[in-house]
């Protein structure tokens, strides 16, 4: 199958800054991918590559075996939702609606007028006096109703209340199971993603720290805790991710290829929040300062 | 028809929840042989999970031997879990209301039952054994 997003040493920058660097990932397709990260990290301009809405710097992106925004196939099969899901707020939902059929060569108007039929939304409602998660619930009309294959999507719900939250979240799963979409969603939330992600990339600093399915990542993960000692003394195989330790105690998050023989560590699983955050933290150096506080 | 629900505290991975509760509805007779499973579509929907997480319980049922997809239509209960004894539930729980009952006269909170339940169960169990 094509991976949904390849990129080989893919990189953007901005004057001086690097958004993105030395980024290379092979997505498979039929996955809800979340792209995770702090603010800043770079998501949204990994994102502008994939949609072409940026041209990179160094490397090379290839969406559904394609390039990015080539030509007007290519765009027919990628649906984008971005920041803060911007409707022209002058227009009503009904004209939204007309721009969809007018733009969109597979728009399928049945599903669009079925969904905003359910969302209770007034037809000559002008858009600029909806509700956010109204708003999201439109913008997501639209993306769905293009039937597009991949369909992505920037911090889609990171404005929303919590019930709206939900009722994204739901619409987005059905559609995904109803006609096989792949996704690819950024937040800055992991909390947010856990449910709906199969696939996990951790964005940090511009850099990709961490990606895979989501499954096979908490298989290889593991937190060890047990009486302190040197992280260094460790196997082969196994490698730190993050460390803290206290005078007579150490946690550890690793990561390992095969199971935790040691009988002095009370082993556990890591949840996706555990192991986002053991990431950031790492790309951050706070693994290193936790370090140099035991070592002094 | 069943309805999943999930806990977010419990640490238990969502599909093996979602098989838990099957075979829990199984055993209670909730569902039977030949008895549809909510549609994938449904199930990502209603609980806002990913649609393969359902897909992985359903194949994991299916070779249980607890189900069965017939495609384009769904997923349906083919065997059943704890055979014949569904007959024998009524009057079983009859009797443990009873006790329950007798149990709350005498005094027990809901955990100290609980704790009496599950301690005479696995002294029973391991008389069994030995």
């Amino acid at each position: 199958m094509t991976a949904v997003i390849e990129a080989g040493v893919l990189g953007k920058r901005y004057r001086r800054q690097w958004a993105l660097s030395d980024c290379t990932l092979s997505v498979p397709a039929g996955h809800v991918v979340g792209l995770v990260g702090p603010n800043g990290a770079g998501k949204t301009t990994l994102l502008g590559l994939a949609t072409g809405m940026l041209a990179p710097t160094t490397g090379t992106i290839e969406v559904l075996g394609g390039r990015p925004a080539a030509g007007p196939v290519q765009l027919a099969r990628v649906g984008y939702l971005a920041q803060d899901a911007p409707v022209y707020a002058g227009l009503s939902v009904a004209a939204h609606l007309r721009l969809g059929a007018h733009l969109n060569p597979g728009w399928d108007a049945k599903l669009a007028q079925a969904r905003v039929e359910r969302l209770d939304l007034d037809l000559r409602q002008n858009t600029g006096t909806l509700s956010g998660g109204q708003r999201a619930q439109l913008a997501l009309t639209l993306a769905i109703a293009k039937r597009p294959e991949l369909l992505i999507l920037d911090e889609p719900v990171a404005s929303l209340d919590p019930l709206a939250r939900r009722e994204f979240l739901q619409d987005l799963m059905e559609a995904t199971a109803e006609h096989g979409l792949s996704v690819v969603l950024s937040s800055h939330l992991v909390g947010d993603l856990e449910r709906v992600c199969d696939y996990l990339i951790v964005l940090v600093g511009s850099r990709v720290r961490l990606a895979g399915p989501v499954e096979e990542l908490l298989a290889r993960h593991h937190l060890l805790s047990g009486p302190r000692r040197d992280p260094g003394s460790l196997p082969d195989g196994m490698q730190v991710i993050s460390a803290s330790h206290t005078d007579v105690q150490s946690t550890l998050l690793v990561r390992t290829s095969g199971p935790v023989l040691d009988p002095a560590w009370t082993v556990s699983e890591v949840t996706l929040e555990d192991l986002v955050l053991a990431y950031m933290s790492q790309a951050a150096g706070r693994g290193r300062r936790n370090h140099l506080e035991v070592q002094r | 028809m069943i309805e999943f629900h999930l806990d977010g505290r419990s640490g238990v991975a969502p599909y093996l929840q979602l098989i838990h509760q099957v075979r829990q509805a199984l055993r209670l007779g909730l569902l039977r042989e030949g008895d549809q499973l909510p549609k994938v579509k449904d199930v990502a929907a209603g609980l806002a999970i990913n649609p393969n997480t359902v897909l992985k319980a359903y194949r994991e049922l299916e070779y249980e031997g607890l189900a069965a997809a017939r495609p384009g239509i769904g997923t349906f209960v083919t065997g059943t879990l704890g055979g014949g004894s569904l007959a024998a539930h009524g009057p079983l729980r009859r009797d443990l209301q009873r006790w329950l009952a007798k149990a709350r006269r005498a005094g027990l909170d809901e955990e100290s039952i609980e704790a009496l339940f599950v301690s005479t169960f696995r002294s029973v169990g391991e008389e069994d054994i030995a």
